[in-house]
């Protein structure tokens, strides 16, 4: 396929399937191959709003929205015929081929650069979630960014935002990923900076950017040592590769570290512990970009790329040996920073530590191999957290203050936000029938099942015992969600207002999209109930890797004893909520100090984790490094900019002097040799007539006298 | 028939006149000469013609065509110098210099 692909016409269409047989590629049909048009339509209108934004209706959110619907209906018809049939194909033009001619015929496949687009079940999920999300935030966004002095600018931001995720979601190989992967920094770095006036705000754009980077760092090692070892970057022939199985393959001997090195990059995307600390600080930008970076794009990144790469974490020989490392981190992650969350005043914060939280128990899916799990928690959270990043948007447009001891009492206020909120709060917790409850206790079967002894969870890979103490975790983290976020919806919405002015209901292009999410988090569990509906498992779930055989043990019937005690957890931690903050409505400040004397610092600090990074990272380099350039510059660079003059001053001097002599000269010399040879010729211009007879007869005599010589001899 | 001393008298009226033309500054000589030069062609044309015997007499026609040609540049030249006379005072050649300017 690849030299068909290298083959003069560089922009045919190639489409093969994946590891499945041909009838599977024929479902897709012209849905599936005309899906490139997901990624590529946002990218062309971000640009489109650049140059003519401030000129179309509603400056540039008509534009916005106009693409996120069309990707929204693309990912819903997507979405419902993958549940239909399963669609899995694989779209690719070649781009061109790098480094052929000096590494010879093999070598060279390794640099086929395609652009592709994936339709499978993973990246149809994700264009369903980034789609409806992304629609619904963007329709909030116009009541939420009225009037702001970027409105245009913003737009084109956040389409690029969301297109650089589709392009991320779409890529069948490493290197297109990383292109997406990047896009979606850049993009978030233009965001989260979007009100840059303030230092603190364009802060937080550049801890982003960079946390982001030194994680990006792992995800280039990895996606080389893969690419190189494999001899491709795509996502199709690493599959194979895997599948071929380990032993002494390149792929299988480098596979630990390429593993660890791709999971770091996971990590920073996914805001991991401890690579997590740009995330909190990330709420600097507007409320909108919060709810699409924490619900469908960017931070699910990494959990999209570790599905991506699924069977090279699962299939012993390769990087199963990660796993331990991936649950332990995704444990710490959903316990440590969910406990961060308790102590936040700042409303945005406490949701982004949520995230965090369960960030952290999507990565523990995956650690665990509990993959349909992970991912389906990732699809419900979307909805849920989206909606309560919009709620709180609506909430701090109404009161003009993130701060929750600004808030209280606005339940009365503000209706439909508070019953979405509580909505989207309930299925945070996990509260059973709601979207968070069927994600979570999946995620809990599946660990759950890691810790069993059928599991074949081996030491090397982390073992039962850990899996289980992480089981614990989980269902601890699971209490903590639910109390921090009953602490947030009783600061927020009961007790007394504490803020200026009368706070108001949000306008209904705001308030329309919090009830669509709303029904979604109310409603997006049962797609997956186990043993009933399993439209998720069927869509979306690991048998696209049924080339390994039985990577996911499939839960199929629900474990009432495990769902029970998840759920027993969330609403404990509900009602010991309800008893700290609940009640006592006139004290409930005084008592949000949550003073325990070694804890409380601990988390104010935020386990000192960002100090750390300034104290013990940033500034002993920086400083350093700002002498060592200082002097570089004063030194290297000045020497060679003075040179540079010195050299320029002479050569201008040669110049000057080739000019004046050489070229005026020449011009001159012209001038002068013309005025005087027309001063001789007119002197032959005497006027007298006799004087030209003269000349006249002595031309005739000569010509005369050449005719004749030349005729005698 | 000898030819030689007709072609010498043809040549020396020629050369006569070539001189007049350049050493006369009175303009009506200056005519006068290139009357003589024409009259030496047509000594040369009437020689030659006698000369090879031409039975259409070529020779002497041109000579016709030739006079009748002197007689109407006479008169042209001569009105032209009339009315530089009138106009200047004077005939002389070497003072009608206006090609000059």
């Amino acid at each position: 396929m690849t030299h068909l692909l290298a083959s003069a016409d560089r922009l045919l269409l190639a489409a093969e399937e994946a590891g499945h047989g041909a009838e599977e590629f024929a479902d897709g049909g012209i849905l599936a191959s005309g899906a490139w048009l997901i990624p590529v339509v946002p990218m062309v209108v971000a640009f489109l709003i650049v140059f003519f934004g401030k000129r179309s209706p509603y400056k540039g959110w008509a534009m916005a929205t106009g693409t996120m619907a069309f990707v929204a209906l693309y990912g819903v018809v997507l979405f419902i015929s993958n549940l239909n049939q399963g669609i899995t194909y694989e779209g690719a033009v070649h781009l061109a081929d790098i480094g052929t001619q000096s590494l010879g015929e093999h070598v060279g496949d390794i640099f086929a650069i395609e652009w592709g687009w994936m339709v499978d079940g993973l990246s149809i999920m994700m264009y369903f979630v980034v789609g409806v999300v992304g629609l619904l935030v963007f329709i909030y966004a116009k009541g939420y960014m009225e009037g702001d002095v970027r409105h245009t600018w913003f737009f084109a931001s956040f389409t690029l935002f969301a297109g650089g995720m589709l392009v991320l979601v779409s890529a069948p190989n490493l290197i297109q990923l990383i292109v997406g992967w990047e896009l979606v920094g850049v993009a978030s770095y233009l965001l989260i900076g979007h009100y840059w006036e303030e230092h603190e705000n364009s802060s937080a754009a550049i801890k982003a950017f960079l946390v982001n980077k030194v994680a990006d760092t792992g995800l280039f090692i990895g996606a080389i040592i893969v690419g190189t070892s494999v001899g491709s970057f795509r996502f199709t022939d690493i599959m194979e590769a895997i599948a071929a199985g380990g032993g002494d393959t390149p792929l299988a001997r480098f596979a630990f570290w390429a593993g660890l090195a791709i999971f770091i990059g996971a990590m920073g995307k996914s805001a991991q512990f401890p690579l997590h600390v740009w995330l909190p600080d990330a709420m600097a930008g507007p409320t909108p970009v919060s709810a699409l970076m924490h619900a469908a794009t960017m931070v699910t990144a990494g959990v999209y790329l570790i599905g991506r790469m699924f069977p090279f974490y699962m299939v012993e020989g390769f990087a199963d040996e990660v796993r331990g490392i991936i649950i332990v981190i995704g444990a710490l992650t959903l316990f440590l920073t969910g406990l961060l969350a308790l102590v936040q005043d700042d409303i945005k914060r406490v949701l982004a530590y949520s995230t965090l939280s369960q960030l952290g128990y999507m990565v523990t899916a995956m650690g665990a191999g509990a993959y349909t799990a992970g991912l389906f928690h990732l699809f419900t959270h979307a909805f849920f957290k989206a909606l309560l990043f919009l709620g709180a948007g609506a909430v701090i447009h109404a009161v003009h203050s993130n701060n929750m001891s600004d808030m209280g009492g606005l339940r009365k206020y503000m209706p439909y936000t508070f019953w979405t909120f509580v909505i989207g709060s309930w299925a945070l917790a996990g509260i059973p029938v709601l979207a968070g409850f069927w994600s979570k206790d999946e995620i809990l079967a599946g660990v759950q099942f890691a810790g069993s002894s059928e599991s074949g969870f081996s030491i090397a890979q982390g073992g039962a015992g850990l899996a289980n103490l992480v089981l614990v975790v989980a269902i601890a983290g699971a209490f903590v969600t639910a109390f921090y976020m009953t602490r947030a919806v009783w600061l927020t919405f009961f007790g007394t207002y504490k803020g200026h002015g009368t706070p108001h209901e949000a306008p209904r292009v705001m308030t329309y999209p919090l009830v669509g999410l709303a029904a979604g988090s109310a409603l997006a569990g049962f797609l997956n109930v186990p043993g009933v509906t399993e439209f998720f498992t069927e869509g979306v779930g690991a048998r696209f890797f049924e080339g390994f055989g039985g990577l996911e043990h499939h839960v199929t019937s629900i474990d009432w004893a495990l769902a029970g005690l998840g759920s027993a957890a969330a609403i404990a931690g509900v009602a010991v909520g309800y008893t700290i903050w609940g009640p006592d409505r006139e004290t409930q400040q005084a008592r949000d100090t949550f003073s325990i004397p070694v804890l409380y610092p601990l988390l104010r600090h935020k386990y000192y984790i960002d100090d750390f990074y300034m104290d013990g990272v940033v500034r002993p380099v920086r400083g350093p490094l700002a002498r060592a350039v200082n002097w570089f510059n004063d030194h290297v660079i000045d020497l060679v900019v003075n040179g540079a003059g010195w050299l320029a001053a002479v050569v201008a001097r040669a110049v000057y002097f080739f000019d004046q002599r050489g070229i005026d000269g020449a011009i001159h010399a012209s001038a002068s040799v013309t005025g005087g040879g027309g001063g001789l010729l007119r002197l032959l211009q005497t006027g007298k007539v006799q004087q030209y007879a003269i000349l006249l007869f002595a031309g005739t005599v000569i010509l005369v006298a050449g005719f004749v010589s030349f005729a005698i001899f | 028939m000898i030819i030689t001393q007709f072609v010498i008298l043809g040549a020396a009226l020629f050369a006569l006149g070539v001189y007049g033309v350049l050493s006369r500054r009175n303009a009506v000589l200056v005519l006068l000469s290139v009357e003589l030069m024409l009259a030496a062609v047509n000594i040369n044309l009437v020689a030659f013609d006698a000369f090879v015997a031409d039975r259409i007499a070529g020779g002497q026609i041109f000579a016709l065509f030739i006079i009748a040609v002197a007689a109407a540049e006479v008169g042209i030249g001569l009105a032209i110098v009339l009315l530089i006379f009138r106009n200047r005072r004077s005939a002389n050649v070497d003072e009608l210099d206006l090609l000059k300017l």
